[in-house]
């Protein structure tokens, strides 16, 4: 993230020194410029001049890399001052907005509402509009009521035309300039730029635009508004001002207004027009050439003559390109534009040598003279965007080799997600991709939900359930109550999966007989885990043990391991009958089978699974669909807050005056 | 998205649902109407290629009971954005439902040429006819201007009208409503040739237009004629809209939707509901999306619906219309004003006629969103038979603002590749021009691709005059050695 769109935490503004900033050492707060605001008001400028190097605006919405442009454009200008003096975004509370000035970062207050941010900058008298289409018409009629707000740039398309023009209404009648809607804005080089304008800053250098030369353009098209930078900066000294007035129907300026401005202007010496099909602004601009109120040399062309050579009327890109009438055709405006005394081209793609003519003329008429040009400046280019060319690289703090939510569709481990549903992989099969980053074969994927359907529940009374059911009594939501319970897996509770996978494999791959490993652990007097059931025997076997077994037998290329735990069975169940292998313990050795065995994993990797815990995952996972079941069920119950009976406890305090607390002597334990 | 035409029957329905619920601007000289109109009777019948004409025509009698009123008497035209139908013979007047079904079928899915231009009659509207005097008709239309709306009267109307701009009494209504005109200025300004009598009727009928006129955002309103017969003591009026054109603000979509799609929901149609037709599905409003239909004689094509919907769940822009399929210069342009630059110059460059397709796109669309616009373009243009003279195609663009050209540009040469054998077999010269953030990869790569594949490929940058490369390739002898191509 480069241009900053981070909300970072209020920070005291204009005071250095306070947040983080150390004694000596640089820290990041020092590479932070601040501006105060003017001490005093500013000496009003021409009535023609809209934007001057001191312009100062607030950008309407929150768009960091419209705003981050204009501030580097601000930057090669030479400005003082960033023209944007803060945003204005009525969905976020207020924060600071961090950017870049130059090499150095700067930040910009964010305002939740126009009112506070117009009370804090009576310097700022222009407004980059962002608000969408559905919100633009509220915004910016509030936007004009207040009086030091002179000119508004309205960037959306698509705003009802009845809501436009009420804007421009409104505005004529408050005296406010309006660019747009549907435009890009517009750019008065060396001084101010509004939003998006001229593109990316290798295109600002390329068309010259941070310095001022002597043609002023106003065209209809934002995208064209780029190319005309361009044929003007390479056909002439470069752009006055460049406006470009929206593509459509009511666009709240239009041609007539901005060329009387360039008219006006002494540093404007060609006007340049970029008309279009539809509508009838051009002939203003006529009238005013034919009247003499424009008297500067104009060079003009109107886009979409081929209109009238299209058999079925066609609704071009802008909203306004449609002609009503033989008047509003591109092919009549041209000839009309000619016959007014423009210089007309014959085709747009002779316009660069029409106005280079026009600009050669004047030039050796002594009416322009060419500036030398000032050093080109260097803008120090944006991380993110280098990054996007390939120019740079950094290490980066985090990996993830699993799934990627960036693309069109959200991938696990390379598997598109609707590839997912089409295969029907199941969750055996999304645990497969997500856990191992592999397909398994579908009997793998079977099992791995045989063992979550097996490990769902096993009733109220385990120390899991339980924790969870009097969590949920005390009234806590579901998370907690599902983490309560889940923290009481370990080495006691469902910690019987690993540790059977870790035994049993410990003594098969030793080659230890099943004798031998049983007597081996009893010599160690560990008990095996995995072997073992409270109520269950051989005689009245497990049914959830027999399902494992079979599925496995029927289903694994190889079952070697639980083929060992069965004979460990039988060596146990020989000594008590009770001792069988239980669930935990079939489905640790089938499991570490199916690992072995399936073919997607080397020795290691199976190795290495087992050790990171991946059978406790088993079971948390499987075991969380039981543990939200008891907690639904003791809402729906709306059972109240547990208390343990005293009756339940047996109470055992040391006796005062016995000695000093650990010192008490023994305590003697008389059980009833 | 602009002002768009709509149907003839969408339009009617507009304004028969809610003349009597659009809230006027000033009062009116009449009291309102007690109760609301009842459903408007209009049986808007629309036949799709292929479809058995007499079986539609069967179902439309189920749809619209009214058709089937022993006795009454009906008008059939075709709804397709036509004008003057009536000097066209396109309009079948003053006849019995047996009549209209016959004259409809006889003209349904067939082409007729209307003035210059060939078109399939698709969509047919049919509803009651109205004796009236002639004396009742008026003329009347409301169009929106910068500074306001025109309305434009005439005491006298029907086919033979005449120059209305010239004759017609005309009253601008100002954008700020504050300033709408007194009853007596309008009928000052609107009705000095109508009878004192049916002032009130006239200017009571003319407010409530203009109210929805306003509440729905219409930008053009025509009716022509306009039917009025006021009742005995003047209070009140039968006003029928004989003939009705009109276009609506479709951006105003988020404010109006619910309103278009109210007055044009089956119960307001008096359309009985018919269980099982359209059951499980839930529409967003009231009533059916508006539709705005493509101008006659260009029905909108597969591909183009298609385009138009990826435009529609997007915040880019993607725009495809065709203008002559076999044409043989194909346009893939980013841009709204670049676009039109584009066909421009093939038109001045004398291939007007050539031209197969308008189309932009622009508003930075993702790689995946210009590969499907890509492919579509590059399909119609190779399901087209070849021509001996090869075909040209145009990758053209501005210098784009913030659009990273080199990602877009990925998706037209993933396009590219799948076509790659049939762009060299239909022989297709491209050129390519581009500028804007990250150009330089996005050239790279399509020079990169172009070489690849084999295919006669010219590639540009901002060197090169927007719209440059079109006379380069289609002007003999403009294409030279002194022109540099665009150098990795």
């Amino acid at each position: 993230m480069a241009s900053s769109a981070v909300p970072s935490a209020p920070t005291s503004n204009g005071t250095s020194g306070l947040n983080g900033s150390t004694k000596g050492g640089l820290s990041a707060n020092d590479n932070i410029k601040r501006f105060a605001a003017p001490s005093r008001p500013m000496s009003p400028h021409p009535g023609q001049a809209l934007f001057h190097p001191k312009t100062r605006c607030f950008v309407y919405g929150l768009q960091p890399r419209a705003v981050q442009g204009m501030l580097d454009f601000d930057y090669i200008c030479k400005r003082k001052t960033p023209s944007v003096a803060g945003i204005i975004y009525t969905f976020g509370g207020q924060f600071v907005s961090k950017m870049y000035w130059g090499t150095s970062e700067t930040l910009l207050p964010v305002y939740d509402s126009t009112e506070k941010a117009v009370a804090k900058h009576n310097d700022v008298d222009t407004v980059v509009n962002f608000a969408s289409s559905r919100s633009v018409f509220t915004s910016t009629m509030e936007l004009m009521e207040y009086p030091q707000i002179k000119c508004i740039a309205i960037i959306a398309e698509g705003v009802p035309e009845r809501r436009a023009r009420e804007i421009l209404h409104v505005a004529k009648k408050k005296g406010i300039t309006i660019i747009g809607p549907a435009t890009v804005g517009g750019i008065k080089p060396g001084a101010f730029k509004i939003g998006n304008t001229g593109g990316m800053m290798d295109n600002i250098v390329a068309s010259k635009l941070y310095r001022k030369g002597s043609v002023g353009y106003v065209s209809k098209s934002g995208g064209m508004s780029n190319e005309l930078n361009n044929i003007i900066a390479n056909t002439t000294d470069g752009v006055a001002e460049g406006v470009a007035i929206g593509g459509d129907r009511y666009p709240g300026t239009t041609f007539i207004d901005h060329m009387l401005r360039y008219e006006a202007d002494p540093d404007c010496k060609i006007l340049v027009l970029l008309g279009e099909v539809g509508g009838v602004e051009e002939y203003r601009v006529i009238e005013a050439v034919k009247e003499g109120t424009i008297t500067k040399p104009v060079v003009a062309w109107a886009i979409g003559t081929v209109a009238s050579m299209l058999k079925t009327e066609v609704q071009f890109g802008h909203a306004g390109s449609f002609a009503n009438s033989q008047l509003e055709t591109a092919a009549m405006k041209n000839k009309s534009m000619k016959d007014a005394g423009f210089y007309v081209p014959d085709t747009f793609e002779d316009l660069p040598q029409t106005l280079a003519k026009v600009y050669k003329e004047m030039v050796s008429k002594g009416e322009i003279k060419p500036q030398p040009e000032p050093a080109v400046p260097k803008i120090p280019i944006d991380y993110s965007w280098a990054q996007e060319l390939g120019l740079i690289r950094k290490p980066a703090a985090f990996i993830s080799t699993i799934s990627d939510d960036r693309g069109q569709e959200l991938l696990y481990a390379g598997m598109p997600i609707s590839e997912v549903f089409h295969d029907n992989i199941g969750i055996g099969g999304v645990m497969s991709l997500l856990w191992f980053r592999r397909r398994l074969p579908d009997y793998a994927g079977k099992f791995l939900e045989m063992v979550l359907m097996l490990t769902a529940d096993h009733g109220p009374a385990v120390s899991g359930a339980m924790n969870t059911i009097i969590t949920t009594r005390a009234g806590k939501d579901l998370i907690s109550a599902l983490v309560s319970g889940l923290l009481t897996i370990g080495s006691r509770f469902g910690g019987a999966l690993d540790g059977a996978a870790e035994e049993f494999t410990r003594a098969y791959d030793k080659g230890l007989s099943p004798r031998d490993f049983v007597d081996t652990m009893r010599k160690e007097n560990k008990l095996i885990p995995g072997i073992g059931h409270r109520v269950k025997s051989r005689n009245n076997p497990d049914l959830r043990v027999s399902l494992v077994k079979e599925y496995c037998q029927a289903n694994f290329p190889s079952t070697k391991l639980l083929d060992y735990a069965i004979a460990v069975e039988t060596v146990t169940t020989s000594k008590k009958d009770n001792l069988i292998l239980n669930v935990d313990g079939a489905v640790a050795v089938c499991f570490v089978d199916l690992m072995r065995n399936c073919g997607a994993f080397s020795a290691e990797e199976a190795e290495d699974y087992l050790k990171m815990g991946v059978l406790n995952g088993l079971f948390v996972l499987g075991r969380s669909i039981g543990l939200i079941a008891h907690f639904l069920d003791q809402k729906r119950l709306r059972t109240g807050l547990y208390r343990h009976p005293w009756d339940d406890i047996t109470y055992l305090l040391p006796e005062l005056g016995r000695g000093a607390p650990g010192n008490e002597g023994r305590v003697e334990v008389n059980v009833k | 998205m602009a002002a768009k035409s709509i149907l003839e029957a969408d339009g009617k329905a507009i304004l028969n649902y809610h003349l009597t619920r659009a809230p006027v601007i000033k009062p009116t000289p009449l009291a309102p109407q007690a109760t609301h109109n009842p459903p408007a009777k209009l049986a808007s019948i629309t036949f799709a290629d292929g479809d058995d004409v007499r079986g539609v025509l069967d179902q439309a009698e189920a749809t619209f009971p009214f058709l089937l009123v022993p006795g009454a008497k009906f008008v059939a035209k075709p709804d397709q954005l036509i004008k003057r139908r009536g000097k066209s013979g396109l309009l079948k007047l003053n006849s019995t439902w047996a009549d209209a079904k016959e004259w409809i079928e006889a003209r349904a899915n067939k082409v007729q040429k209307v003035e210059h231009v060939e078109g399939a009659l698709r969509t047919f509207l049919v509803e009651p006819f109205v004796p009236h005097p002639q004396e009742t008709e008026y003329y009347i239309n409301i169009n929106s201007v910068r500074e306001g709306d025109w309305i434009l009267f005439y005491h006298e109307g029907g086919v033979d009208v005449g120059d209305v701009d010239e004759k017609a009494e005309k009253l601008l209504i100002p954008v700020d409503l504050s300033e709408y005109p007194s009853n007596d200025e309008i009928a000052k300004s609107l009705l000095s040739k109508v009878p004192k009598g049916v002032h009130n009727v006239l200017v009571d009928f003319i407010s409530r237009l203009y109210a929805v006129y306003v509440d729905c955002q219409f930008t053009y309103l025509e009716i022509n004629p306009l039917v009025v017969i006021p009742n005995k003591d003047s209070t009140g009026a039968d006003v029928h809209f004989l003939d009705l054109a009109a276009k609506i603000d479709q951006t105003a979509e988020f404010e109006c939707g619910v309103k278009w799609a109210v007055a044009r929901a089956p119960s307001a149609l008096g359309i009985p509901h018919v269980p099982g037709k359209t059951d499980g599905k839930v529409s967003v409003d009231a009533g059916p999306p508006m539709e705005f239909p493509a101008p006659f004689g260009r029905e909108m094509s597969k591909e183009e619906a298609y385009i138009a919907e990826m435009d529609a769940k997007t915040g880019a822009s993607l725009k495809l219309t065709i203008l002559n399929s076999q044409g043989r210069v194909w346009t893939l342009v980013a841009g709204g004003g670049a676009s039109v630059v584009y066909a421009d110059a093939i038109a001045s460059a004398g291939y007007a006629g050539e031209l197969a397709n308008y189309g932009e796109y622009s508003g930075a669309p993702t790689e995946t969103q210009t590969f499907h616009y890509a492919r579509t373009v590059f399909d119609l243009m190779l399901r087209a038979p070849q021509h001996p003279d090869g075909k040209v195609l145009f990758i053209g663009g501005g210098i784009a603002n913030f659009t990273n050209v080199a990602s877009t540009f990925k998706g037209v040469i993933r396009a590219l590749r799948e076509v790659a054998p049939l762009l060299v077999e239909h022989k297709v010269q491209i050129w390519v021009r581009r500028a804007g953030p990250n150009y330089q990869e996005g050239l790279k790569n399509m020079k990169a691709v172009g070489s690849e594949l084999g295919l006669n490929m010219h590639v540009f940058g901002p060197e090169m005059h927007v719209s440059g490369i079109v006379p380069l390739a289609l002007v003999p002898g403009k294409m030279n050695d002194s022109i540099k191509e665009f150098e990795a």
